[in-house]
Order: structure tokens, then sequence, then C-alpha cells
């Protein structure tokens, strides 16, 4: 009798561990540590002799035509457009312009303490798309996930460095608020209600980045003097860095350029 | 041998076999559309038992309902063979289908509440395979003829039929793994292709084997002839599959051809592994056990 109440007690533990701790994320709610990204206090930057480094993200080659996304399963979707839809994974602009391309600083700001923003980043769901398609955001700053369509969406981000979530979130619901406690570039989010629904997140430890927009341009501003590692990230090509040296109240110009015919596996 | 029949049992375990095969059919529609975490609650879906017909919620909804009727299906026969049955391994049986159906639930279940992990939803889509192939077992054994045929046949060659057969089924359920992993993302495609080659050549020499010692074996030469058509159209099917899957690897969502070869391949593997173990089961009923003079012994006019 005891020996069967052992081995029931054995299986039950053994499931409800299967249950509750094969995750393989780590929890961020009983995280106490300070997060990756997050800097312990330093120096602030002093905008008096701060400089900026502007500059173009180009793609060096003819873009690959995107394909249609099909809607018509989904009227709630399809009537949000007046004209057909296409992938956004790559978008140029005038003389190949690439937008949705995450520019940082990687490297070069030691020291330094940035405090998080307290205005959240807005991330809305509209037209069955993801707008932007790719956010960028600080670490342990604030998302607000906002729901415009007249149909059910599922926000389902998939990083490897931060803890994985999949909330639903009905017409009019109430926004999600989010945020991620590590650096990432650049957490996948999908929609699995709408297999097309697809976006990024980059989260970035310094305020120092900027996604480009149809014009490819970037500005970031208010740059301590210093040598800095840029790195351009993009969903398709990848990523590539520059080195750049800023002294003070100095405004360089740097040109990122993707070979159209390479994309990576990053 | 239990002469006792009870047909009833026999048709309800049938029909439990065909839902579970709808049941396969609906899974796979759920991993072939990108659907597993549309809701992203368990077991609830929503939060209520009715959630909005919309998306991927339509396919991962429609398979959560059809598993839970496959799991009402499974406590009844359980139930009714624990009941009837004389042969205590067939109530064995009988409950081991529950627990596979229950254990299946739970896969399912974590496979949500964890974000699909490779590891899981391959297993998830592997027990599926498994409990399809016992209650097909339940099918042969709750049948008249199984409990009315007699074991009086003699294997003349070697390897034997029954040791061919029981080789085939371990192969194609490895294979059936193998094609688990690569559909959710845990190995690459060629374990999958090399398995496809073991199968095949197994296959070949089962069904190979039953054609040429069992010509006259009406039930030993249906299996034959099944396991011929089915690897051929399967590996037919695994090609286009594949080439689907590469063809729509750049569009922005799955692709209703790429949907529909790929759910097919999925579900014709459990057919090729139910069909396996049935013709491994029939050898077993039908033939004897060691080694015989050749041909001496038929006797397939008796059974055929």
């Amino acid at each position: 009798m005891k020996r069967t109440f052992a081995t029931y007690s054995l299986s039950i533990g053994a499931l409800a561990m299967l249950l509750t701790g094969c995750g393989g994320k780590k929890d961020e709610s009983s995280d106490t540590s300070a997060p990756a990204g997050a800097p312990a206090a330093g120096k602030m930057v002093d905008p008096a002799s701060a400089g900026e480094v502007t500059g173009t993200v180009k793609l060096d080659g003819p873009a690959p035509k995107m394909r249609t996304i099909s809607m018509a399963a989904e009227p709630a979707c399809a009537k949000a457009h007046s004209g057909p839809v296409t992938s956004e994974e790559v978008v140029t602009g005038d003389a190949g312009a690439l937008s949705n391309v995450v520019v940082y600083v990687k490297s070069g700001l030691d020291g330094y303490s940035f405090p998080v923003p307290a205005t959240p980043v807005k991330f809305e769901q509209q037209g069955c798309q993801y707008h932007p398609h790719v956010a960028g955001v600080q670490v342990g700053q604030n998302i607000n996930v906002l729901n415009n369509d007249q149909t059910t969406h599922n926000i389902h981000p998939i990083p490897k460095e931060n803890r994985e979530w999949n909330e639903s979130q009905p017409p009019g619901a109430a926004p999600i608020e989010k945020s991620f406690p590590r650096e990432e570039i650049a957490i996948p989010v999908k929609c699995n209600v709408h297999p097309w629904m697809k976006a990024y997140m980059a989260v970035l430890p310094n305020p120092y980045f900027q996604v480009t927009s149809k014009d490819g341009s970037f500005d970031l501003k208010n740059l301590p003097p210093g040598t800095y590692t840029l790195t351009a990230w993009h969903e398709l090509y990848g990523t590539t860095d520059q080195t750049v040296t800023v002294g003070p109240k100095e405004s360089k110009t740097v040109t990122f350029t993707f070979k159209a015919s390479a994309p990576s596996a990053d | 041998m239990n002469t006792e029949v009870h047909k009833g049992l026999h048709r309800f375990a049938v029909f439990t076999a065909c839902c579970t095969f709808l049941l396969l059919i609906a899974g796979a529609l759920v991993t072939s559309n990108d659907a597993g975490l549309s809701i992203p609650d368990w077991p609830l879906a929503y939060g209520s038992l009715t959630p909005p017909m919309v998306g991927g919620i339509r396919y991962e909804y429609t398979h959560r309902v059809i598993a839970t009727c496959i799991g009402i299906l499974t406590i009844i026969l359980a139930s009714w063979i624990w009941k009837v049955e004389k042969r205590p391994w067939m109530r064995w049986l009988g409950l081991a289908a529950l627990g596979g159906v229950i254990a299946q639930g739970i896969l399912g279940g974590m496979t949500v509440r964890m974000f699909q992990p490779p590891p899981v939803s391959a297993a998830h889509a592997t027990l599926a395979q498994l409990f399809f192939s016992t209650v097909v077992a339940i099918s042969v054994f709750t049948s008249a003829w199984w409990q009315n045929a007699s074991t009086e046949l003699s294997d003349p060659g070697v390897p034997r039929v029954r040791t061919l057969a029981v080789w085939t089924v371990a192969a194609v359920f490895l294979q059936l793994i193998l094609g688990a992993a690569f559909r959710h993302k845990a190995f690459s495609i060629i374990p999958h292709l090399i398995g496809a080659v073991i199968v095949t050549i197994l296959i070949f020499m089962t069904a190979g084997a039953l054609k040429r010692r069992f010509a006259d074996v009406r039930p030993l030469r249906t299996c034959a002839k099944l396991l011929h058509i089915l690897i051929g159209v399967q590996l037919l099917l695994g090609g286009a599959a594949w080439w689907s899957h590469v063809y729509s690897a750049h569009f922005p969502q799955p692709i209703s051809v790429m949907v529909t070869l790929t759910v097919i391949h999925t579900v014709t593997g459990a057919l090729v592994l139910a069909t396996t173990l049935t013709a491994t089961l029939v050898s077993y009923r039908l033939i004897k056990a060691g080694v015989t003079v050749p041909d001496s012994s038929r006797t397939s006019e008796q059974v055929a």
C-alpha cells in the first residue's frame, strides 16, 4: 500500500514538474537580478558636448519582389485594404533606400547610464498588419500593443534571450502592456490567427537607435564624444557594422549598404 | 481462442479508428497552417468553450473538439472492452488506449502552454500515430476473422515474414518520429530521408515475401498489395510535399498546395503504420513460428 502511494506520488510529482518546469525559458517574474542590458548607475551624457550621427541605409541591387498577402479568408482584414497588400520583408524607397533597418550603437558607451523612457512604444495591429513592422525599444521600456482591427489577434513574440509569451487580443480589448528586460536584436513577433502577420522588436540597452523609414535615413542625436561601433540590422539581410568617431558637437554621416543578392540567415 | 465475437464492439472500434483518422487530418492541418498557438490558452479557448472562429483558430479549435470526441469514444471503447472481453490482454489494451488518449491530451495542452517546444510537439504528433495504431489493432483483435482464424501456415523462407514484418513496423514508427521531428523543427530533413530509404527497402522485402510465399492466402496477399500501393503513394507524396515546402518557403503565409500535400503525406504515414501493423498481426495470426519444411504444411485455403 505504502509502495503504491509512493509510486502515485512520484508519478504526479513528475507530471507536475513536466507541466510547470519544462518551459526552457527563464521566468522574469522571479528574476531579481538587474537586466543584462541595463547598465548600473554611471555617468550621464553632457548635452553641451554631444554630437550626432546621421546617415542612410541602402540596398545595392534590385529589391526582391514581395509576395502578395491573401486575406480573402478573413473579410475583417480584407476590407481594411483598398488594394493588394504585400509582404514587408524588403521595403525600399528612392535610390535603393532601405526601410525597416534598425541602426544602433553596439559598443562604445561603457560607463554611461541611460534612464528607461517613460513613454511606451506603440505597437498596433491595423488591417491585420503590424505597425510598425520593426519596432525599436529600450530594455525595460513599456510596449503598448493595440488592436485596432475588427477581428481577434494573438500576439506571440518568440525571443531567445527574453521570456516568450502569447496573448490574445479581441477587438476593442484594452492595450496589452509588456516590456523586455534583456537586450535582444531582434525578437520575431507573429500572429498565429493570421499567419502572414509578422514583425520584429529590437530591444536595445541604450537610446541610440532608430528604425529607418521609407527614405532609409537615420539620425542618432545627443551622442557623447567617442568612438562607436554602429550596427545596421535587417530581417532578411542580417547585420553590418561600421566604426565611427564623434568629436564634441560634431556631426558625422554614415552610409550602410546591404547587397540585395546576399540575404543572411541572421 | 475465444470464440465469443462482439460484433457491436468491433464496429465501434472501427468507428473510433475512422474518427481518429479524422483527428489526424485535423491535427496535421493545425501544424501546416501554423495555427497551433492561435488559441493561447488551454484547456479553455479564449477563456471560454466557444472562441471567435476566425483565421487559425478555426483549425486549432476544430482539432480540440474532435480530440474531445475521440477522448469520449475511447472511454466508451475501453469500458466496453473491460465489460465484455474475456481475453485479459485485450482489457489491458483497451486501458492502454485510454491512457494514450489522456497522455495525448496532456501533451496537446503542454504544446500550447509551453509554446510548442519541438520535443513536446513531436511527441504529440508521434503519440497520435501510436494511438491510431492501437485503435486499429483493437479493431483487428475484436473482428470475427481474428477470433476464428487459426495459426496453420508455415513460412518456407528466410528471413521469416513475421520477423520482417516486426522490423518493418519498428522502422515505420521510427520514420514517423523523424518526420514529426522534422515537421516540428527538431531535426533537419536528412534523418527523415534516410529513414524513407530504410522503410522502403523493408516494406518491399516484407510485401515481396508475403506475395511470393503466400500468394494464395487472401489476407496476406491483400496486406502485400496495400503495402506496395501505400509506399509508392507515400514516396510520391513525400517528394511533392518537400517540393511544396521549398517552393513556398518565402511566401508570407502557408499556401494551399503546401498544406494539402503535407497533410496528405502526414496522414498517409499513419496509414502506412496501421497497414504494416495489421500485416504483422495477420502474419502472427496465420503463420506458425519456427523453422519448417518448405511448403509441406500450408493450409492456405482454410484461412483465405
